[in-house]
C-alpha cells in the first residue's frame, strides 16, 4: 500500500499549470493537485483561510512555487512559512523560469529545499517534473502533519 | 656663509661684523707697523750716516797726519750714542787704522783688520747694522768710517708697537661686538618675523595668514612678495577646491546615472529571464504534447510541429546566451592570480570526452595573470571548443595553445586550429553577438562565444582578434596584463 502526498501548486500562468499537470499525468504521478493562482491563494490555503476555510486540517507534502506571481510573490509565500513554526517545516520547491542569481541567493536564503529551472524543452520538463513529483511526492518523508491519501 | 654652518641669522651678522671690522683693523695695524719700522730704520740710518761722516771729517787729519792715537780720541766721541757698538778707522789702503769698542772689556774683535772692497753703504748683520761711509778730502776717499750699531731699539719699539696695538684690537672687538649685537635685533627681527610666518604657513597650511613689518628696504620688499605669493597660493588653492568639488560633484552624478542605468539594464535582463522564457517554453511544450499525440495530423503537419517546438527551443538557447552575455557585463570582476596553464588543462579535459576523433594538442606552458577565474576559464572554454568544433570535420585535427608573445606588461596567447577556417573579410564579424559565419546546419551554435570572449577580455583591460583562412585553420589572439607576483 503506497501513500501519496498530496502537492501544493502556485501558479499564476494557466498554460505552466496545464503543462506541470501534463509532465505529472505523463509520469502517472496520480497525486493529488492543490493548484492556486498566486500567493494570496497560496497562503489561505495554507492558513485555510478563504475559499479555504472549510479545509479540513493538514499541510501539503510539497509546495511548488513559482517565483513571480501577482500580489504576493512565490518569495514572499516562503519568507511567511518560514517564519511561521506551524509551517517552517513544509517542504518547498522554487519552480521558475528565472535563473538569476539574485533569485538563487535569495531563495536559499529565505530556506528553500530545492530550485528547478523549468527547462524550455517539454521532454526535458517532463522529466524534471518527474524527478521532482517521484522525489518529493513520493520518496520523501514529510514532516508530521501532512495529509496523506491512501491509494 | 657656509663658513658659519647652519648657525642662527643673529650669530652670523655677529660674527661677520666682528670679523669684519677685525681684518680691517688687522690690516691697519699691519700696515702701520710696517710703516713705523721702515721709518725707524730710516731715521738710524741717517743719524749713523750723519755721524760717520762727522767722525769722518775729524778724523782726516789725523789721517793726514797719520796719528791713530787722535783717531781714536776721536771716534771715542761715539760714546755719546749707546747704540754705537762699536767703530773702525781704515786707511785709503784698506787697513785699519783706529778703533772704537763701547764694551772694550768683552775683547771681542768687532772690526776686520783690512776693508773688503766693498764701497759705500750698508747691511744687516743679524740684529746690527754695519754701515760704511768715506773720509773725503779734495774730493778724493782718504780712509772710510765703519760703523756697527745696535738694531734691538727697533725690535724693542715693534713688540711695543704690536702690544698697544693688540690692546686696540681687542678693546674694538668688544665695542664692535656690544654695537652688532644691539643693532643686528632690527635686521634680524623681521626675517626671523617672516621665517615664523613661513613655518606657520607650511604646518597649518593656512594660507589666509599675512607676514607684517615695514614695507620699506630689502626685507620690507620680501615681506611685501612673501604676501603676495600667499595670495596667489590661497586664491589657486580655493580654485583647485572648487575644481575638485566639481570633478567629485559630477562623479557622484555620472555614478548616480551609471548605477541608474545598470538597474535598468538588471530589470530587463530580470524580466527577460523570467516573461520571455515562460511564452516560449509554452510553445515548446504544447507543440511537443502535441507531437507525442500526432493524432489527426499529416506527415506535413507533424513536420511544421516540428520546426516549432525547434524554433521555440533556438529562441531559448538565445536567450539564455543573451543572458549570460549580459551577466557577463555587469557582474562583479574577481581579481586573483590566475594560472592559465593549470586552467587550459581542466577546460581540455572536461571537453575532451566530446571528441569522437582524436585531437593532436599542442600545449605550450601559459603565464599566470590576474584577473577572474571563472571568467577567463569561460574564454579559455569558449576557444577551446570552438576549435575543436570547427576541427570536427578535419582529417587530422591539431590544436596550439601558447603565448604568441610577450610584452612585459601583457601578454598574447594564441589559440590555433586546422579546422575550417574563416574568411578574413568578416574577420570583423566574428566576435559580435550572434554573429555567425557558417550556417546551423553546418556547425550549432548561437554566435555568443566569441562576444563572451571579447566582453571578459576587454573587461580585463586586453584586446581580442583573429586571424583565419578558409579550409587552412584560425588563430584567435588575446592579451591579458600579467599578474604583479607570479604564484609559484
Amino acid at each position: 500500500m503506497s501513500e501519496l502526498k498530496r502537492i501544493l501548486l502556485a501558479e499564476d500562468n494557466e498554460n505552466d499549470v496545464e503543462l506541470t499537470l501534463a509532465a505529472l499525468a505523463e509520469n502517472r504521478l496520480a497525486n493529488e493537485v492543490i493548484v492556486v493562482k498566486d500567493g494570496v491563494e497560496a497562503l489561505d490555503y495554507l492558513y485555510r483561510r478563504g475559499r479555504f476555510a472549510s479545509n479540513p486540517a493538514g499541510n501539503p507534502a510539497v509546495c511548488l512555487l513559482d517565483l513571480k506571481m501577482p500580489k504576493v510573490d512565490g518569495l514572499e509565500v516562503l519568507r511567511t512559512m518560514r517564519a511561521d513554526p506551524k509551517m517552517h517545516a513544509i517542504p518547498v520547491v522554487i519552480l521558475t523560469s528565472s535563473r538569476e542569481e539574485r533569485d538563487l541567493v535569495e531563495s536559499y536564503r529565505l530556506g528553500v529545499n530545492a530550485y528547478v529551472v523549468k527547462p524550455v524543452k517539454f521532454q526535458q520538463f517532463v522529466e524534471a517534473v518527474k524527478t521532482l513529483g517521484l522525489f518529493w511526492g513520493v520518496l520523501n518523508e514529510p514532516p508530521v502533519g501532512s495529509v496523506r491519501r491512501v491509494a | 656663509m657656509a663658513l658659519f654652518g647652519n648657525a642662527s641669522v643673529r650669530l652670523k651678522l655677529i660674527l661677520a661684523s666682528i670679523l669684519g671690522s677685525g681684518t680691517a683693523l688687522l690690516i691697519v695695524g699691519a700696515v702701520i707697523t710696517e710703516f713705523d719700522l721702515i721709518a725707524l730704520h730710516a731715521r738710524l740710518l741717517n743719524r749713523m750716516t750723519v755721524q760717520a761722516d762727522i767722525v769722518g771729517a775729524n778724523c782726516l787729519s789725523a789721517l793726514l797726519f797719520n796719528d791713530p792715537k787722535s783717531a781714536e780720541d776721536t771716534l771715542a766721541a761715539l760714546k755719546a750714542d749707546p747704540r754705537i757698538l762699536g767703530a773702525g778707522l781704515y786707511t785709503a789702503d784698506r787697513k785699519l787704522f783706529a778703533t772704537y769698542l763701547r764694551d772694550p772689556a768683552s775683547g771681542a774683535r768687532v772690526m776686520d783688520e783690512t776693508l773688503g772692497d766693498a764701497g759705500e753703504g750698508h747691511r744687516l748683520v743679524g740684529d746690527r747694522l754695519r754701515l760704511s761711509r768715506d773720509v773725503l778730502f779734495n774730493g778724493a776717499a782718504t780712509g772710510t768710517v765703519v760703523i756697527l750699531c745696535d738694531l734691538r731699539e727697533i725690535s724693542q719699539s715693534l713688540t711695543r708697537d704690536v702690544v698697544i696695538f693688540g690692546s686696540v684690537l681687542l678693546l674694538s672687538l668688544l665695542v664692535a661686538l656690544a654695537i652688532s649685537s644691539r643693532l643686528q635685533r632690527d635686521i634680524t627681527q623681521p626675517i626671523l618675523h617672516l621665517a615664523a610666518t613661513a613655518r606657520r604657513v607650511s604646518q597649518d597650511k593656512d594660507y589666509s595668514v599675512r607676514a607684517t613689518g615695514d614695507r620699506r628696504g630689502e626685507i620690507g620688499a620680501l615681506v611685501v612678495a612673501f604676501n603676495e605669493m600667499l595670495e596667489e597660493i590661497r586664491q589657486q588653492e580655493s580654485a583647485l577646491r572648487g575644481a575638485q568639488d566639481e570633478l567629485e560633484r559630477r562623479v557622484v552624478e555620472r555614478t548616480a546615472q551609471l548605477q541608474a542605468a545598470n538597474s535598468e539594464l538588471e530589470a530587463f535582463s530580470y524580466s527577460v529571464s523570467h516573461d520571455l522564457r515562460a511564452p516560449i517554453r509554452h510553445i515548446a511544450g504544447f507543440a511537443e504534447i502535441l507531437e507525442n499525440d500526432g493524432n489527426g495530423l499529416d506527415e506535413a503537419g507533424r513536420r511544421h510541429l516540428k520546426k516549432i517546438s525547434q524554433a521555440a527551443s533556438r529562441m531559448g538557447e538565445l536567450i539564455d546566451d543573451l543572458l549570460v552575455f549580459s551577466r557577463m557585463g555587469r557582474s562583479e570582476m574577481q581579481a586573483a592570480a590566475v594560472n592559465l596553464t593549470d586552467l587550459l588543462k581542466e577546460v581540455v579535459r572536461e571537453a575532451q570526452p566530446d571528441v569522437k576523433h582524436p585531437i593532436d594538442w599542442r600545449i605550450k606552458p601559459l603565464p599566470t595573470v590576474h584577473g577572474d577565474p571563472a571568467m577567463l576559464r569561460l574564454v579559455l572554454s569558449n576557444l577551446v571548443s570552438n576549435a575543436m568544433k570547427y576541427t570536427g570535420k578535419t582529417e587530422h585535427p591539431r590544436i596550439e595553445v601558447g603565448v604568441d608573445r610577450d610584452e612585459g606588461r601583457e601578454v598574447v596567447i594564441c589559440v590555433r586550429d586546422n579546422g575550417v577556417g574563416f574568411d578574413m573579410t568578416y574577420a570583423s564579424k566574428l566576435f559580435g553577438v550572434f554573429q555567425r559565419l557558417h550556417r546551423a546546419d553546418e556547425f550549432e551554435g548561437t554566435g555568443i562565444g566569441l562576444a563572451n570572449v571579447r566582453r571578459i577580455i576587454n573587461r580585463h583591460g586586453g584586446r581580442t582578434w583573429a586571424e583565419g583562412e578558409l579550409g587552412r585553420g584560425a588563430a584567435f589572439y588575446f592579451s591579458l596584463p600579467k599578474a604583479k607576483e607570479p604564484t609559484p
